[in-house]
C-alpha cells in the first residue's frame, strides 16, 4: 500500500519537474534580483537580519550604494577581504598550514602509537600522558575551526555567506566528540559547507554526504553489504533532506541503507584489495574511500524506481531524486523561512520560496531572493529572538567593528555556558531554531554579565591565548554615530529611559546590549 | 501549602500519594534531586560482589578486597554486596539509618556503549524505536505535570534531561562570582523587561542570583567562624542542598570525570579519591537540608557501568549496566534492591559487562508514581509506554 504511495508521488513529482525544467526558468518570481523592495524597509533593520549584526562598517557600506544593490552583493559574495591581522590569525593555524588528509593520516599514526603506548608495561601514569597528549592536540584543531569560524562571522564582507555558513552547519549537524571528528570538523566546514552555502542544494548536499566527517558521524563507515547500518540512509532523509512526514518507508530506508553500502574512509595510506572485477569502481580522494568489497551490488527500488547495482554511481542517482523531491523544497524552504523571519513563518511564503527551490532546481539564493522580498519579510523585522550565537556574534560586532579581537575563547566560552557552542550539539537533529529553548532565566543573566563584560571592556578578548591577563583595554564607544543615526529609534520609550540612567560610558553600553531590543534581529 | 504541613503528610503517611489521583495535576510533595555521573562510573568497586570469586579472577590489580578488618577492605551490606571502604564515614552510616538504597544491575537497553548516545537517551526518555523529539527531556517533562514545582538546574548549561517546554532556570554554584550586575543596574535593566514577554524570566534570573549570593555571604560568615571549607563537589553539594531547603524541590546537577580506562586504582587511588568526594557531598547535603532530608529523595545514576574484567591499563571501558544510588530520610533504605543476579562469567552481558534487568525508565516511574501521585497519563507523559517497576523505594 505504501509502496503504491510512494511511486505515485515519485510520478507526479517527475512531471512537475520536466514541467519546470523544460519552462527554463521563467518564473519573475526570482529572477529579478536586484527588485527587493527592501528600500520601503528600514536599512538598520534588514542588515540586522541579514548579517550577524549591524555595525558601522557595514551600515555605511549598504548605505552607499544601496539595499537593493548591498543585498545583491550578499547573496553573490565575492572575494572576501578580512581585516589584516584577522587573516594572519587565520592563516596561522594549523587547519590553514597543513592539508587536512596529510594530518588526518598523521594523527591515524600517533593514535596507534598511544594505543601501543596503552598496551605496554610503562607507568599509569605515562600512558595517561601520552593519551591526554594525543586528545589535546585534537581538541586544539577542533578550537582552530571554531575560531576561524567565529572571526569570519564577525569580521567577513560576505556576512550572508557565513551566516548560511552556520546554518547549513546545524542542518548538516556533527558532532566532533563522536567517532574522534575533533581534527576533521574544520575542513567539513571550510570544504563541504561554507562553499556551497549559497548555491545549489545538490552540490551542498553531495559535498555533506561525501564528506568523511559525516560518513563517521553517522556510521555509513559501518555500513557494508549484509551488515547494514541505516542510521546514515535514515537521517539523510529525515533531516537532511525530505523532512520526516514526507511519506517514505522504512523500505526505502534500508533500500537506500544498502544503496550507500560501501561509501566510508580510509587513514591508512595503502589502499585495500579490491576483487580483480571491480578495480575500477574503487574510489580514494583524501580520507573518503568507496570500497567495492563492502557495497551491496543488487539492484534496489528506492521511492519506487529501480536502481541498478552499479557502485558509487546510485548514491548520486538517489541523491539527484532527493534533491529534486518537491518535499525537499518544501522541508528546506521552511526550515530558511524559520531562520530568518522566527517560528512558524506563512505558508504562502514558504510556499512561494518552495516554488523557486523548484524552479531553480535548488538553487539557494534564489530561494534565498524570495524569502528577502516578501513582504512578510519585511514585517518580521526586529522580531526575531537572537539565539546565543546570534547574541553573541552581533556583540562583538556592534562594539568592535573592524577592531580586530586577538582572542575567541570568550566567545567559545559565552556559547558554551548558553548551550549553543559551535560544534557542540551533540545529536544530527542540529540546535532548535526555535525561540523558545533560547530564553530561560539563567540564559539571560548570562547575557547580561556578556553585555557588561563587552559593554567595560573587561571580556579579554584583546589578550592572546596563553598570555597573562592584561589590563583592561579601553571598552568600545556604542554611543557613536550609528547609534545617533539609527539604532536609537529601534528603542522603545522604556528602554530609552533606563540607558538615561547610565551614569557611566561602560554601564550605558552594559544597558544597550542588554535591552530587550538588542535580544532581537 | 506549607512546607512544614507537607512536610508531616510525608512523614505520616509516606504511602498515601500511591493512591493519589485525585488531584488532576499532582503538587510536588517532596524534594527531588538527580545527580548524573558523567562518563560511566565503575559501579562494580562501588558495590561489590563480595561473593563472587569471579570479580576477584577479573580484577587482579583493581578488586576491593574482601570485608576484613583490614581499613582498607570492604564494608559489609549484605551477603552478596559491600560498599567501597572509602564511603565508610559519609554513604555507610546512611545505610545503616536505612537512607540508602542501592539498585545493581540498573541502566538502560541503550547498547551504543557511547557516551553521549547513552547520556542523551536517558535524558531524553523516550523510546528509541519511536520517533523522538529530540527536545524533550523527561525531568522537563515532569515539571510540567506537576503542581507547584520549583525546578532547578544546578548546572553550567541547561542539560537536555530539563530541556522542553517547561521553564526552567538554571545556575551553576561552583565558581560563583559576585554577580556581574549590582542591583541598581539589575533593577534597571528588569524596567525596560517590564512590558515585554520576558518579564517572568528576568525576574526571576535576578531572584536566583539574589538566593545564590545570600547563600555565599552566609557561607562566608560561617567560614569566618572557622568552618571547615568544602570544595570540590561538597562544595557543589552544601550549596544545592540549602538552595533545595529554601525554595526548589526539584533539582538537577552533574559530575564529570568518570572514564576510568587508565589507572583507576582500587581501595585508594583515583576513583577512591571520586567516590570519597561524591559520599562526602552525599552527608554534607543531607546535614545542611537538617529535617528536610526527611521530604528529599537524591537518585544518582550514570550512563552505564564499565567493562567487569579489568583492561590492560589497570582500568575499565565502556560497560553496561551500573549502580543506581537512592539516598534519602525517608527511603526505606538499608538494602541493595532490584532483580539480580549471581555474578559469575555466564552472567555477563555479552560476556563483558552488567545486564540490565532494572530499566532505569521503570524504575524511576515506580518512584515518581510513590512519590507524586501520578496518573497514567501523566506518568505516559514523562516516560511514554514504560510499566513502572515498584521497587518500594520510598
Amino acid at each position: 500500500m505504501t509502496e503504491i504511495k510512494a511511486s505515485c508521488i515519485c510520478a507526479k513529482f517527475f512531471l512537475i519537474f520536466s514541467l519546470f525544467s523544460s519552462a527554463s526558468y521563467a518564473s519573475p518570481e526570482w529572477k529579478n534580483q536586484h527588485d527587493f523592495d527592501l528600500e520601503k524597509a528600514d536599512l538598520y533593520s534588514v542588515l540586522n537580519r541579514i548579517t550577524w549584526g549591524v555595525n558601522s562598517s557595514t551600515y555605511k557600506e549598504a548605505k552607499s550604494i544601496g539595499v537593493n544593490q548591498y543585498v545583491d552583493q550578499q547573496l553573490h559574495p565575492g572575494r572576501d577581504e578580512l581585516p589584516i591581522e584577522i587573516q594572519s590569525q587565520i592563516d596561522a593555524m594549523t587547519i590553514s598550514q597543513r592539508p587536512v588528509d596529510q594530518l588526518l593520516i598523521e594523527l591515524e599514526q600517533r593514535r596507534k602509537k598511544v594505543d601501543s603506548i596503552l598496551k605496554s608495561t610503562v607507568s599509569d601514569n605515562e600512558k595517561k600522558t601520552a593519551q591526554l597528549a594525543y586528545q589535546n592536540e585534537l581538541n586544539r584543531l577542533e578550537r582552530e575551526a571554531a575560531s576561524r569560524s567565529l572571526l569570519r562571522d564577525v569580521y567577513s564582507r560576505n556576512q550572508l555567506l557565513e551566516h548560511m555558513t552556520w546554518f547549513w552547519m546545524n542542518h548538516f549537524n556533527i558532532f566532533p566528540g563522536k567517532n574522534n571528528l575533533h581534527a576533521m570538523v574544520g575542513d567539513y566546514e571550510d570544504k563541504a559547507i561554507r562553499p556551497h552555502s549559497l548555491g545549489k542544494f545538490r552540490d551542498l548536499l553531495a559535498a555533506a554526504v561525501f564528506h568523511p566527517a559525516m560518513l563517521r558521524y553517522l556510521d555509513n563507515d559501518q555500513n557494508a553489504a549484509n551488515h547494514i547500518n541505516e542510521n546514515y540512509a535514515r537521517e539523510i532523509l529525515e533531516l537532511h533532506t525530505l523532512g520526516v512526514d514526507a511519506g517514505y518507508t522504512q523500505r526505502d530506508v534500508q533500500e537506500f541503507a544498502r544503496i550507500l553500502t560501501g561509501v566510508g574512509v580510509n587513514f591508512e595510506r595503502g589502499t585495500p584489495t579490491v576483487k580483480r572485477e571491480l578495480q575500477n569502481q574503487y574510489v580514494r580522494r583524501g580520507v573518503f574511500e568507496f570500497n567495492p568489497n563492502r557495497h551491496d551490488y543488487g539492484n534496489k527500488v528506492f521511492f519506487g524506481k529501480v536502481i541498478l547495482g552499479q557502485g558509487l554511481a546510485e548514491v548520486n542517482e538517489v541523491l539527484d531524486i532527493l534533491s529534486r523531491h518537491p518535499a525537499t523544497a518544501h522541508f528546506i524552504s521552511q526550515k530558511l523561512a524559520a531562520y530568518f523571519i522566527g517560528d512558524n513563518p506563512p505558508a504562502a511564503l514558504v510556499k512561494r520560496m518552495t516554488n523557486t527551490f523548484i524552479q531553480t532546481d535548488g538553487q539557494i539564493d534564489a530561494t534565498l531572493a524570495t524569502l528577502f522580498k516578501a513582504p512578510e519579510f519585511r514585517q518580521s523585522l526586529g522580531h526575531v529572538f537572537k539565539d546565543p550565537i546570534h547574541y553573541v556574534v552581533s556583540s562583538i560586532r556592534l562594539a568592535y567593528d573592524r577592531k580586530p579581537i586577538l582572542n575567541t575563547t570568550p566567545m567559545v566560552k559565552w556559547l558554551y555556558r548558553m548551550g549553543e557552542s559551535l560544534y557542540g550539539r551533540q545529536t544530527p537533529d542540529g540546535y532548535a531554531l526555535s525561540s523558545i529553548f533560547w530564553f530561560s532565566s539563567g540564559q539571560m543573566m548570562t547575557r547580561f554579565e556578556i553585555g557588561k563584560a563587552i559593554g567595560s571592556g573587561s571580556a579579554f578578548l584583546f589578550n592572546p591565548e596563553g598570555q597573562q591577563a592584561q589590563e583592561h583595554s579601553a571598552f568600545p564607544q556604542l554611543a557613536n554615530a550609528l547609534y545617533y543615526e539609527v539604532l536609537q529609534n529601534s528603542l522603545s520609550q522604556t528602554t530609552q529611559q533606563a540607558l538615561e540612567k547610565a551614569t557611566s560610558s561602560q554601564e550605558w553600553n552594559t544597558f544597550l546590549l542588554s535591552s530587550p531590543e538588542f535580544m532581537h534581529r | 501549602m506549607h512546607r512544614r504541613q507537607l512536610l508531616k503528610i510525608f512523614s505520616a503517611f509516606p504511602l498515601s500519594f500511591s493512591t493519589g489521583h485525585l488531584l488532576s495535576a499532582p503538587a510536588s510533595p517532596g524534594k527531588l534531586l538527580l545527580v548524573f555521573l558523567r562518563g560511566g562510573y565503575d559501579a562494580a568497586n562501588l558495590l561489590v560482589p563480595v561473593n563472587s570469586d569471579f570479580y576477584y579472577e577479573s580484577r587482579p590489580n583493581i578488586a576491593i578486597a574482601r570485608p576484613s578488618i583490614d581499613i582498607n577492605s570492604a564494608i559489609s551490606l549484605s551477603s552478596d554486596w559491600a560498599l567501597h571502604p572509602v564511603l565508610r564515614k559519609t554513604i555507610y552510616p546512611l545505610y545503616m539509618e536505612k537512607q540508602a538504597i542501592f539498585i545493581p544491575f540498573a541502566g538502560t537497553n541503550d547498547l551504543s556503549r557511547s557516551h553521549f548516545e547513552t547520556q542523551d537517551n536517558i535524558e531524553l526518555g523516550q523510546e528509541n524505536d519511536m520517533r523522538r523529539n529530540l527536545h524533550s527531556g523527561f525531568l522537563n517533562r515532569l515539571a510540567a505535570v506537576l503542581n507547584g514545582v520549583a525546578p532547578m538546574s544546578f548546572t553550567d548549561q541547561l542539560p537536555l534531561i530539563f530541556q522542553g517546554n517547561a521553564n526552567v532556570p538554571n545556575t551553576a554554584l561552583r565558581n560563583i562570582a559576585k554577580p556581574a550586575l549590582d542591583a541598581r543596574q539589575a533593577k534597571i535593566i528588569s524596567s525596560m523587561y517590564k512590558n515585554t514577554e520576558f518579564s517572568r524570566q528576568i525576574n526571576e534570573g535576578f531572584s536566583v542570583q539574589d538566593e545564590v549570593t545570600q547563600e555565599i555571604a552566609k557561607e562566608m560568615k560561617a567560614a569566618s567562624r572557622n568552618a571547615i571549607n568544602a570544595k570540590g563537589f561538597e562544595l557543589d553539594a552544601r550549596r544545592v542542598a540549602r538552595m533545595m531547603r529554601e525554595k526548589y524541590n526539584l533539582g538537577f546537577i552533574d559530575i564529570g570525570g568518570w572514564d576510568t580506562h587508565i589507572g583507576q586504582g582500587g581501595a585508594t587511588g583515583y576513583l577512591a579519591n571520586r567516590l570519597d568526594e561524591l559520599g562526602r557531598g552525599f552527608a554534607a547535603m543531607a546535614h545542611e537540608l537538617g529535617s528536610d532530608w526527611r521530604n528529599t529523595v537524591v537518585v544518582v545514576v550514570s550512563e552505564f557501568g564499565r567493562t567487569f574484567r579489568e583492561n590492560g591499563n589497570h582500568g575499565t571501558d565502556h560497560g553496561h549496566g551500573t549502580v543506581f544510588w537512592v539516598l534519602g530520610g525517608s527511603v526505606r533504605g538499608g538494602e541493595v534492591r532490584g532483580e539480580q543476579v549471581q555474578v559469575n562469567a555466564k552472567s555477563l552481558f555479552q560476556n563483558r559487562d552488567y545486564p540490565v534487568l532494572n530499566e532505569y525508565r521503570a524504575v524511576l516511574a515506580g518512584l515518581f508514581l510513590k512519590l507524586y501521585g501520578l496518573n497514567s497519563s501523566q506518568l505516559n507523559t514523562i516516560f511514554p509506554g514504560v510499566q513502572p517497576k515498584q521497587l518500594d523505594l520510598i
